[in-house]
């Protein structure tokens, strides 16, 4: 069967900080929803619903904030539903809004949200919560402690130093000073990294994600009506998700499912996006990739479940920069995760910068002829993993 | 409002404190109570596939399958993997801690836990020893609540 082809229209994304003092929740939301109707060229009535992107509550400190988002959104009267896959929640919006359009139920659809993670004092108190409360929430458990702990297995299977870590913060932090959008955009160098202070070995304050605030948004369309209305558009040729085990002690040991080193769950959701555009070998057909990677030692498993670098080889290829604006396959031009993180919308982003990129409306970190590329969302502890692939 | 003199932007600081009493199952229960009363460890047996899951649980997630047996685990065993905290959070130990999870002898999978008694103000220095693959011995408190905090582990 051959799917049906969705087309991008408009894009909006805030100028990502700590905090927007000037800026309620759902004027946040708003400032996005109105940059991507504008790009879009559409009025509010061409709309035909809208999917809300947003992860746990406790972050914004609204219980179901949703409903704070339908005015934003011009909801008003029209079919509206939230997403809520933890950090893979802004992929997976997408997905369901290219559902949406794909199934023939809309022409036009809308997905849009935002997070105010910075006016969170306590986010990884609130990540915590996310473990059970019978074997794993009192050890503590979170989320900066669950990556740190597949990083201590990718070094012990493969050799990751801390250095190598900072190098992708180095690459990272120099693509972000390109894009006004990012929210850390100050160069650092790897001495820089490796002073910062230790947070969870073997991750260090530098390696990690900052806490964001910012909006997101994305106006999706049929084939037909793009066409109709003689419209500019990049297409979503490829759409995958999947899930592995909640236990994270399922993914070691002699009895493991997958290697909590790696991403295997992400690799096979890569590679049904990969399968649904045709993609047979991405080393030689994917230009650019927007690969969500919270924490420096994270963007190696990533790499290599895209299929960009052979596992546990991407290492070598980060410091020789072939992940670099510039080399051969640049992954998170814009800085990425790692520069930026306003949890709800963060791999709606992935996918948006793809989309600039392979438009060749990314401004001054634009990747050179980039005509295909792949996004990719991480959720929960693995539970949730989605990618899409972009083309021209 | 651009142009103008900057206008004062105000704030509303709330904190959230909500108490829940969770239920455990059937399946925790049992683990628990002989964790507290017997100071030993078990997991289940997923009778189709052989694996035994610890932590315990009442079906296989890959066969499907109700598991069907207690099978005893442990005390000894080895790190799969670890991390140590240095960052104090709100609501969380104050560091420095180190945790990890351990495959119990007799354990197909890994189940969290800290990792006591070991100097851990210089992370190079205690990653020396902390390592993936080095052997543990599990320990238990004196006082023994139920709790996955009843126990910890130690480099042997």
């Amino acid at each position: 069967m051959t799917a049906p082809r969705v087309g991008i229209i408009g894009i909006g994304q805030s100028a990502f900080t700590r905090r927007r003092d000037d800026a309620s929740y759902p004027d946040l939301v708003r400032e996005a929803v109105i940059r991507a109707m504008t790009q879009a060229d559409l009025d509010f009535d061409a709309i035909d619903g809208t999917v809300y992107s947003l992860s746990p509550d406790a972050m914004v400190g609204i219980g179901n904030a949703e409903r704070l988002g339908v005015d934003a959104v011009g909801g008003r009267n029209k079919p509206f539903l939230r997403i809520n896959t933890g950090g893979a929640t802004g992929i997976s919006s997408v997905a369901a809004a290219y559902y949406h359009v794909a199934s023939g139920a809309c022409d036009v659809i809308l997905t849009a949200g935002a997070d105010k993670v910075g006016e969170c004092g306590d986010s990884q108190t609130v990540l915590n919560k996310i473990w059970d409360p019978t074997y794993e929430r009192q050890l503590p458990h979170g989320t900066i402690t669950m990556l740190a702990m597949s990083g201590v297995r990718y070094q012990h299977k493969y050799g990751m130093t801390q250095e190598d870590m900072a190098r992708v913060v180095v690459k990272n932090r120099k693509h972000a000073a390109l894009n006004p959008n990012a929210h850390l955009r100050t160069e650092v160098t790897v001495e820089d990294v490796m002073a910062s202070r230790m947070i969870s070995w073997p991750i260090k304050l530098m390696d990690c994600c900052p806490q964001s605030s910012g909006g997101g948004a994305m106006v999706l369309a049929s084939e037909k009506f793009i066409k109709q209305n003689k419209l500019d558009a990049v297409w979503i040729t490829g759409v995958g998700h999947c899930t592995e085990t909640y236990y994270q002690g399922d993914r070691m040991g002699t009895g493991q499912t997958a290697d909590h080193a790696d991403a295997y769950a992400l690799g096979k959701a890569c590679w049904r996006s990969y399968k649904m555009a045709g993609i047979t070998d991405p080393q030689k057909q994917i230009d650019v990739a927007e690969l969500y990677a919270p924490f420096s030692n994270t963007e190696f498993h990533s790499i290599e479940a895209a299929g960009l670098a052979p596992v546990g080889q991407s290492v070598p290829m980060v410091n020789e920069g072939r992940f670099s604006i510039g080399g051969e396959i640049p992954v998170n031009a814009s800085g990425g995760t790692l520069c930026t993180n306003a949890i709800a919308v963060t791999a709606m982003i992935r996918v948006a910068e793809v989309a600039l990129q392979v438009w060749g409306k990314a401004g001054a970190h634009q990747v050179k002829g980039a005509k295909r590329g792949i996004a990719s969302g991480n959720g929960g502890d693995h539970q949730f993993f989605g990618t899409a692939v972009i083309e021209a | 409002m651009k142009g103008q003199t900057p206008m004062e932007l105000l704030k509303r600081q709330e904190t959230w404190n909500i108490t829940y009493t969770h239920a455990l199952g059937e399946t925790a229960s049992w683990f628990y109570t002989q964790l507290r009363d017997n100071k030993k460890l078990y997991g289940r047996r997923d009778s189709k596939s052989g694996r035994v899951l610890v932590p315990p649980r009442a079906f296989s997630d890959q066969t499907l399958e109700p598991t069907t047996e207690w099978v005893e685990v442990g005390p000894a065993g080895h790190i799969e993997t670890f991390t140590i905290v240095y960052e104090a959070f709100n609501g969380l130990p104050p560091p420095p801690y180190a945790f990890g999870f351990i495959q119990l002898e007799g354990a197909d999978t890994a189940i969290g836990g800290f990792i006591r008694g070991l100097e851990l103000t210089d992370p190079s220095k205690a990653t020396e020893k902390l390592a993936v693959g080095a052997k543990v011995m599990t320990q238990f408190s004196e006082k023994r609540t139920g709790d996955i905090l009843d126990f910890w582990f130690e480099l042997i």
